[in-house]
């Protein structure tokens, strides 16, 4: 097997796809409810960072491989 | 034939008798600019209007919401305050309270848009006669625009003239001026749900009779084979079937509606009081009556941030069904 093979498979195995935007779209969900839940003013804090990491996160996170 | 020829093949046809190197020559000097040049030049317009009233605005709201801008003292200079704009925005209870009340006012017209939308759906997909007619009434809200539905519902919910309370009269008993749909604090959050469903729930419907038309109709042969109750058929055939794209009308009319500014801004202003008062209205507010202008740039990248992820997701379940 090649190197670049190798490595491909070495990425696909620790960068799949699916799990990274299932995490990152978790992300996102969680901040949208802290943003409008009416419980803790806390948690509405922390939740423009929440979305904002998911976010950034799914974009880098759409460019794995399958 | 020999057009066609000179059409599909302009190399060779249209210099006869002339060496390689030559006809390479002269087809430089026909062309003139190569195919990725002719390219860009097509697309340049395009992204010079992208980059002038989309990128730009975008890049300088970013700028402002790092600054004390005041535009009713303008003359100010520009003070640098980091992320204080954002720090204030998400320590404010009364944003805060206008994001809640913007989240019910999502919840409760999606939810009352996907049962009346869905409703309407199986109805239509039942091929009656002068169902396109009956069709196109129903879309006829959808194809309104929002400032003219915001208009014409005021005059509607007018509690002297408007034909609304009449009807609630005629059915309650209740005297028609003597309750106003967009005046009352306990009536006027569930008048925005209500006008908003009335316009947009024929949208859902539309993406709901698409999933209902792609069942195809060996399953339901099969399950009538089987003897399963039209009910058992709706469970176990229908519904699960059309789930996607319910997902699909769930996430884009929860979007528009955090959104949502022209209609309630028509029917209510944000009133009686802040009742009606959805983030987008608090953002208007502190635009352009307060004219804190670094404060409510950092406010619109906060609801920014917010519809782009859950853009993302939507993206992601319309590849979804588009798989399907």
């Amino acid at each position: 097997m090649s190197d670049s093979a190798t490595a491909k498979t070495g990425v696909s195995r620790w960068f799949p796809r699916g799990p990274w935007e299932a995490g990152a779209m978790t992300l996102i969900g969680g901040g949208i409810i802290m943003l409008v839940q009416p419980w803790s003013i806390d948690l509405y804090g922390y939740s423009f960072v929440t979305i904002l990491a998911g976010t950034a996160s799914y974009v880098i996170v759409s460019h794995y491989p399958e | 034939m020999d057009k066609m020829t000179t059409i599909l093949q302009p190399d060779h046809a249209t210099f006869p008798g002339m060496s390689e190197p030559a006809k390479s020559r002269a087809m430089r000097h026909v062309r003139g600019l190569s195919d990725r040049t002719i390219a860009w030049l097509f697309v340049a317009p395009t992204i010079a209007l992208l980059l002038a009233i989309n990128i730009f605005p975008l890049v300088w709201m970013i700028r402002l919401s790092f600054t004390s801008l005041n535009l009713s003292m303008s003359y100010l200079p520009l003070r640098f305050v980091g992320l204080d704009n954002f720090s204030d925005i998400l320590t404010d209870e009364d944003v805060w309270i206008r994001l809640q009340t913007t989240a019910q006012f999502v919840i409760w017209s999606v939810a009352l848009q996907v049962i009346i939308g869905f409703g309407l759906a199986l109805l239509i997909n039942r091929q009656f006669r002068g169902h396109s007619f009956w069709t196109t009434i129903i879309l006829l809200p959808m194809m309104l625009s929002p400032a003219v539905v915001g208009n014409f519902w005021t005059l509607l919910l007018q509690p002297q003239i408007g034909p609304f309370n009449y009807l609630i009269s005629l059915f309650t008993g209740v005297p028609p001026s003597s309750f106003s749909m967009t005046g009352q604090v306990s009536l006027a959050p569930w008048t925005i749900v209500l006008v908003d469903s009335w316009m947009w729930s024929p949208y859902v419907m539309l993406i709901c009779l698409a999933g209902l038309r792609s069942i195809p109709d060996y399953i339901y042969e099969a399950a009538e084979v089987d003897r399963a109750s039209a009910w058992r058929q709706f469970w176990s055939i229908t519904l699960p079937m059309t789930v996607p794209f319910l997902m699909l009308a769930v996430l884009f009319r929860a979007i528009e509606n955090f959104k949502m500014f022209d209609m309630v801004n028509l029917l209510t202003s944000g009133g009686p009081g802040s009742t009606t008062e959805l983030v987008s209205i608090t953002l208007k507010r502190a635009a352009f009556e307060k004219w804190r202008t670094g404060y409510s740039s950092a406010l619109a990248i906060i609801l920014f941030v917010t519809v782009f992820g859950a853009a993302n997701i939507y993206v992601k379940a319309l590849n979804k069904v588009k798989q399907r």
